[in-house]
């Protein structure tokens, strides 16, 4: 067990401090969701969406729980990305050469990108009232355990995606083709309700979709009425939750092949 | 004997999709060597250094260390290793002790027994006045005994460095040798070590050359040099391809183009130089006479430069 668990701390550790000695990354993976929200937000203001039978809503409120979500993706991205460097030319060459479990190198890397993901999410979070959105503290407690499942959920994915990686190119490529549609396509920055049957279909089986609409769902709690068309919140916590699993399960499987 | 093997190689091969990287490559280290796997750039030494450091899986063939298989047991060779990558594997944004401690325990180590033993390499390899610094702060060579020194931690018993004096300067190239011969009198530490530089393996136990992934000699420099018995002459003329047969033709033995320069191996240099001279008078502009070096060791058994690609005029074809 020592193989696994004492490394899995340290190197879980190690993403953290790591995280927190780079000022640019702090404030790039804060600013960015920030800025994109407060220019779409604002600039798709009067675009009230109503979708479904559901209450209008402003779209700096609908964009909210969206840029939550991408503040996720995105720590799991830059989280993740840093395994190719790594491996050849980097910290990754000797965690790889030691006796460390290999499960230890998943846990560490996705708890820690979940950590950093949720620190993020919990401060934007703070930021609600600027939205014109006031929670209650169970829907901000909801909303925190939903969230800490979707980040596990893309940190596990983007190191799925990242592992067989030989260079960064690719997981740009990857990223701008998988990962960022999926989180546009995930009900984060419009409702199904408006879009075309096959735009629908996918976003039906977009697995981030039920994770998008959990949060929505936890966040809503008692303040306002959620779309009817969203999936029912126990649907969403059963796929999202299925989907982490199987994605932390590729990951470990993935590590278990490539050394 | 076999007990004192401490690294074993047995018909080890590797091929990647387009190339053979290793060929049936068969050697024993003993306990308390430090060793240089010497040859030029894409020899096969990095798959080499790669396949001991079970961070790749050989194609064929076995490879032993302290007993244990590099694809069976890897846990166990994995335990009985410590590995200096030629690319720094430290944490820039982290401090040299935090490194150390992170690198101990993955190794299983942890509290008080980490805390001693990390102070106590990082004064030994006279880094500990540095030891709050973050590594970005650090020069290469200090940087590079860090590696060192994370390497010891969980005091292994074979050290692998592939290109350890990459990037460095002279003396620091040095001290880090010296550093590899006190965990050798001190500890008993076997080191293997990846080089291209001629002068790195010569300062080694021993050499084993490794050059289009054959084996192609093992054995220290001063053995190694005999093979060639005697001194190596360069002649500089103005036409070496008019020459050559002639020389070759008068005195026999083999004759090398090298670098526009004509190469011979004989017994007694210095005698024969006046010979040389008078047989072709006036057609022979400089004789160099020197101590067969490490270079000429490699011309001597493979018949090509070891640094093929540097230009001038040379006998040998690059290797493809």
């Amino acid at each position: 067990m020592s193989r696994l668990w004492l490394p899995s701390v340290t190197l879980w550790q190690r993403e953290v401090v790591r995280f927190l000695r780079q000022r640019n990354r702090v404030v790039g993976a804060l600013g960015t969701p920030l800025v994109f929200w407060v220019l779409i937000g604002s600039g798709l203001r009067r675009s009230v969406v109503s979708a479904g039978s559901g209450d209008p809503i402003d779209y700096l409120q609908y964009s909210f729980p969206g840029i939550i979500v991408l503040i996720l993706l995105f720590t799991a991205i830059f989280a993740n990305i840093s395994i190719i460097e790594d491996r050849r030319e980097g910290f990754l060459q000797a965690v790889l050469a030691s006796p460390a479990s290999r499960s230890a190198v998943v846990l560490g890397k996705v708890l820690g990108s979940t950590t950093l993901a949720l620190m993020q999410a919990v401060v934007f979070l703070a930021l609600t009232p600027l939205a014109g959105m006031a929670l209650s503290w169970l829907s901000v407690a909801a909303s925190v355990g939903v969230l800490t499942i979707v980040a596990l959920e893309l940190s596990a994915l983007g190191f799925v995606v990242a592992w067989p990686m030989d260079s960064t190119q690719g997981f740009h490529a990857v990223m701008n083709l998988v990962l960022m549609p999926m989180w546009l396509l995930s009900g984060a920055f419009f409702p199904a309700g408006g879009a075309s049957p096959w735009i629908r279909w996918i976003m039906a089986a977009n697995p981030l979709t039920y994770g998008m609409a959990a949060l929505r769902h936890a966040m809503y709690a008692g303040t306002r009425a959620v779309d009817p068309a969203l999936p029912s919140p126990a649907v969403c916590l059963t796929v999202t939750i299925a989907f982490s699993a199987l994605v932390f399960g590729l990951a470990i499987r993935a590590v278990a092949r490539k050394a | 004997m076999a007990a004192a093997n401490i690294v074993e190689l047995s018909s080890l091969t590797h091929r990647y999709a387009d190339r053979v990287a290793l060929r049936d490559l068969t050697m024993d280290v003993s306990a308390g060597t430090i060793l240089a796997i010497l040859g030029p750039n894409g020899g096969g030494k990095t798959t080499l250094f790669r396949i001991l450091a079970t961070l790749l899986t050989p194609t064929a063939g076995t490879a032993r260390i302290a007993g244990h298989d590099v694809v069976t047991a890897q846990g166990a060779v994995r335990a009985a290793i410590g590995v200096v990558f030629q690319y720094p594997s430290l944490d820039e944004k982290l401090s040299v002790l935090e490194n150390m401690h992170h690198q101990g325990h993955l190794y299983g180590l942890s509290g008080a027994a980490l805390r001693t033993r990390s102070r106590e390499l990082l004064q030994r390899f006279g880094v500990d006045a540095r030891s709050g610094d973050t590594v970005e702060k650090l020069s290469g060579g200090l940087k590079r005994r860090v590696e060192l020194a994370k390497a010891m931690l969980h005091r292994p018993s074979v050290l692998l460095l592939d290109e350890p004096s990459t990037g460095l300067d002279p003396a620091v190239k040095l001290a880090l040798f010296q550093q590899l011969v006190e965990l050798k009198e001190r500890e008993g530490v076997t080191t293997l070590l990846t080089t291209h530089l001629m002068d790195e393996a010569d300062r080694c136990d021993r050499i084993a050359i490794v050059d289009q992934g054959k084996l192609v000699a093992l054995d220290s420099a001063a053995a190694l040099k005999q093979v060639i018995g005697g001194d190596v002459l360069t002649i500089t003329t103005a036409d070496p391809h008019a020459l050559r047969p002639r020389i070759e033709a008068r005195f026999g033995g083999a004759i090398t183009l090298v670098d526009g320069g004509l190469r011979v191996e004989r017994e007694c240099g210095a005698a024969f130089v006046p010979t040389l001279i008078e047989a072709f008078p006036g057609e022979i502009e400089s004789v160099t006479v020197g101590k067969p070096t490490l270079d000429d060791v490699f011309l001597h058994l493979t018949g090509h430069r070891f640094e093929e690609r540097r230009g001038g005029e040379t006998d040998a074809q690059p290797a493809g």
